[in-house]
């Protein structure tokens, strides 16, 4: 049986130099809905909205959850997955933009966990470094509170009882007292569970405790370690959804993937996240099918998110589309639904048995 | 009359909504009561301020769920979404209305917040502002990093150099670091994004106390006043434009919206009658006996809401960490016995006294459209206001009669804009171009 995968896209222009060519990115809300458009047309399952942190100071980019929201509203297939770094923010807040873009979007949020513990990160918050154990701990923590907090109102809390005059059940609202390593949040959350109980929680493999993400990001160096780590993965957290990461330089514009590689590399070096694809459509379509075979998805990183896209749009998922390597898009169906995830389990909160699920 | 020597009205009104999300004011109990959460309820109202020629659609911050008598408040509308979240999404889906955000300088951290801040203007074009609040109490803190760290005299001290560090955040030219270095804060950052269409978000402000006013006077382009009524409206403008004057800034310079909320009708009757089943349902007999309870410490079920007030005397703590803003400490008592004595006074019943209490605190425009409309015209001919930020008290249909009813008489009378002045909430507003240097 051919396994059908999910596919995503990381709306960022993965490749540092490519500012120095000339693509930067418009900051209006005109531009920020196209290139969610774009891949919601194309037939991506999700896109993650790179921290506007990361971005080069010459192409700068509106924030992620921001851009995530302005979106929801004009799309309705894809999911929106904002990343969002769990040590230079206040996790009350986090959680509560994170569940706000969840009702904006109808269920169709998640959560890329980032965990950046360094110095210019952490002095903008009058913060010194943290090493990176005390980074990846804040983080762990970060999530935590953020996912009870979604867990502390139930989903029966909103009662509207004009008998009682009761708006809310105060049974069914609980509070998180979450006590972590450097903050506490007494919770309850601000705003209602979300629609999905539980967003969707996705973080590279080994930033947080397995328990915690729903999703694992696995990389490897080169192309035949990112199959077998992603075999690897699966194994090893049966449970878990596993996505591959891969960074892709397409032919496009008479020239082949190889050699726009080299002239954005000599501008500036890539240090690679990821492995790493240069070719043409059609051996992509290729290798992301064997990658489909093993993993449950893939997140493709555009080198250059205005030349990539149009190339994967037009040549690439059709093809695996035409192959039956991806499952089928459907419009407002939950994030947790496309990936496969369980249906929201009752809040752990709950004492009313009965009203967990919706 | 003028109102100030130094003072010259601009002749016009602009309105704001108020989306609260919180409190009584909001009316959930009848069919036509939408939800506080869906995207739709929050499109429809921007939607339709907007097609009324609204300035701004502002958001509350919720920080902690209010409590009663130790557990959740259950009695009113509550739950609600992340501020520039949710105004993020209406950018998109509005052209002209200006997207208020309250944020709060004790829970927020300066770089993120000011990032986020010039993100939203950016993605908005220019339509992007901040309504500054401040909280110091440690009840709320303990959903923050920060906790309750700020004596009360210092916040607005605090508050301040906040603001400071965000307008030199803003005007900084991007890939440019600011270094801040003060008593409150240390931050070393670099400025990201160019400047937007309208400088820099628009600033609102709330506060009341003399330090809040002088704090609005240095710093803010509006004030989010709490005084909507007519002679309170003029000494307050009065009052501003001194402090304005003293703080070295032209008086135009500072605009003042009040909160209010409008009950509107064909005729004068009608309103009155239409105030008086607003009433009936914003304070029901629960709400009403929590509203003594919240002064008196205790639970007062045992009494009717139509009788008279409690016999019993209000509980005395010494701590106000879990009962939030509304506790009056020692001062119960004496409170207790003057609202007795008023009560019986004037014959009145729990629920009558605190519906009549209520009324108070509602800051209620009441009348026909006419009405409304020539006196609204009044406010804008003496400059006792630049507008008005209602909170409509019905979600999400509780604009429509002020936007197809008042608005037109408003705009007969010729106080009220008849097109959006420009692209960008600044224009809208008509306020001047911010600071280019540094602060």
């Amino acid at each position: 049986m051919i396994q059908r995968g999910i596919i995503g896209i990381d709306l960022g222009d993965a490749h540092p130099a490519v500012w120095r060519i000339g693509e930067v990115p418009a900051l209006d809300a005109a531009a920020v809905v196209r290139e969610v458009l774009d891949a919601e047309s194309a037939g991506f399952h999700f896109a993650t909205l790179p921290d506007a942190a990361r971005a080069p100071l010459a192409a700068p980019r509106a924030d992620a959850v921001q851009r995530a929201a302005l979106a929801a509203p004009h799309t309705r297939t894809i999911a929106l997955v904002p990343e969002v770094d769990a040590v230079a923010s206040e996790p009350f807040h986090v959680s509560t933009q994170l569940a706000s873009l969840d009702y904006i979007s109808y269920g169709r949020a998640g959560w890329l966990v980032a965990a950046d513990g360094s110095a210019p990160r952490l002095a903008a918050l009058g913060r010194g470094p943290l090493g990176a154990d005390d980074a990846l701990d804040e983080a762990s923590d970060a999530v935590e509170a953020a996912r009870r907090l979604w867990d502390t109102w139930e989903d029966t809390a909103e009662i509207r009882d004009v008998a009682t005059g009761r708006y809310l059940d105060a049974d069914r609202v609980h509070y998180a007292d979450f006590r972590g390593r450097s903050f506490s949040v007494k919770g309850p959350s601000i705003i209602p569970r979300p629609p999905q109980g539980q967003l969707p929680v996705l973080a590279p493999y080994g930033l947080v405790p397995a328990g915690q993400a729903d999703v694992l990001l696995v990389s490897a160096p080169a192309g035949d370690l990112l199959v077998a780590e992603a075999a690897a993965a699966r194994e090893a957290y049966p449970e878990h959804i596993v996505l591959a990461e891969l960074d892709v330089v397409l032919d496009a514009r008479g020239r082949s993937g190889a050699d726009r590689l080299a002239e954005l590399d000599a501008l500036s070096a890539w240090e690679l996240p990821h492995a790493l694809f240069a070719g043409g459509p059609r051996e992509l379509a290729d290798y992301l099918g064997e990658l489909l075979g093993v993993a449950h998805g893939v997140r493709v990183h555009p080198a250059v998110l205005g030349v990539e896209l149009p190339e994967l749009a037009q040549l690439v998922l059709p093809e695996l589309r035409r192959r039956g390597r991806l499952a089928p898009v459907n419009a407002d169906a939950p994030f947790r639904h496309v990936l496969g995830l369980r249906r929201p389990p009752p809040s752990r909160y709950s004492t009313t048995r009965a009203g967990g699920i919706r | 009359m003028s109102i100030h020597p130094d003072f010259t009205p601009s002749g016009s009104l602009q309105f704001g909504v108020f989306f609260q999300g919180v409190n009584s004011g909001t009316v959930w109990k009848l069919p036509q009561s939408g939800s506080q959460t869906d995207f739709q309820s929050f499109r429809r109202v921007a939607q339709t301020a907007e097609r009324g020629l609204f300035a701004a659609f502002f958001l509350g911050e919720g920080l902690r769920l209010r409590e009663h008598l130790g557990r959740v408040h259950e009695l009113d509308v509550a739950g609600r979404p992340d501020a520039q979240t949710m105004l993020a999404a209406l950018a998109g889906v509005t052209s002209r209305i200006g997207l208020v955000a309250t944020q709060n300088t004790t829970y927020n951290d300066p770089a993120d917040l000011a990032g986020r801040l010039a993100s939203l203007d950016a993605l908005s074009g220019g339509r992007a502002a901040w309504n500054v609040v401040t909280t110091d109490n440690a009840w709320t803190g303990e959903n923050f990093r920060r906790g309750g760290y700020l004596d009360h005299a210092d916040r607005y001290r605090h508050a301040e150099a906040f603001v400071r560090f965000a307008k030199e955040f803003w005007a900084t030219e991007p890939g440019r670091r600011v270094l801040h270095s003060g008593q409150h804060y240390s931050i070393d950052t670099t400025a990201r994004l160019p400047r937007s269409p309208q400088g820099r978000p628009v600033l609102f402000q709330a506060g009341d106390s003399p330090e809040g006013r002088d704090f609005a006077a240095r710093q803010a382009d509006v004030i989010f006043s709490a005084h909507p009524g007519f002679d309170d409206a003029v000494a307050f403008r009065r009052d501003l434009v001194e402090r304005t004057l003293a703080a070295g800034r032209s008086p135009e310079e500072l605009q003042i919206m009040p909160a209010s909320e409008f009950v509107l009708a064909p005729t004068s009757a009608e309103a009155r009658e239409k105030l008086v089943w607003l009433r009936e349902l914003q304070i029901g007999p629960q709400q009403a006996l929590a509203y003594l309870e919240q002064f008196w410490g205790r639970s007062l079920a045992e009494y009717d809401p139509d009788g008279p007030l409690p016999d019993v005397d209000p509980v005395v703590e010494t701590t106000s960490e879990t009962r939030g803003s509304a506790f009056h400490g020692a001062k119960a008592l004496e409170l207790a016995a003057a609202w007795r004595a008023e009560a019986t006074d004037q014959g009145l019943t729990i629920l009558e006294f605190v519906r009549q209490r209520n009324a108070r605190g509602a800051r209620s425009i009441v009348g026909s459209y006419t009405e409304v409309a020539d006196l609204l015209a009044e406010y804008a001919r003496v400059g006792a206001v630049d507008g008005f930020n209602i909170s409509p008290w019905l979600i999400p249909s509780g604009l429509d009669e002020i936007v197809d009813r008042l608005v037109p008489e408003l705009q007969e009378r010729g106080v009220y804009p008849t097109e959006y002045a420009g692209t960008t909430l600044r224009e809208h507003l008509g306020l001047p171009a911010p600071e280019r240097s540094r602060v």
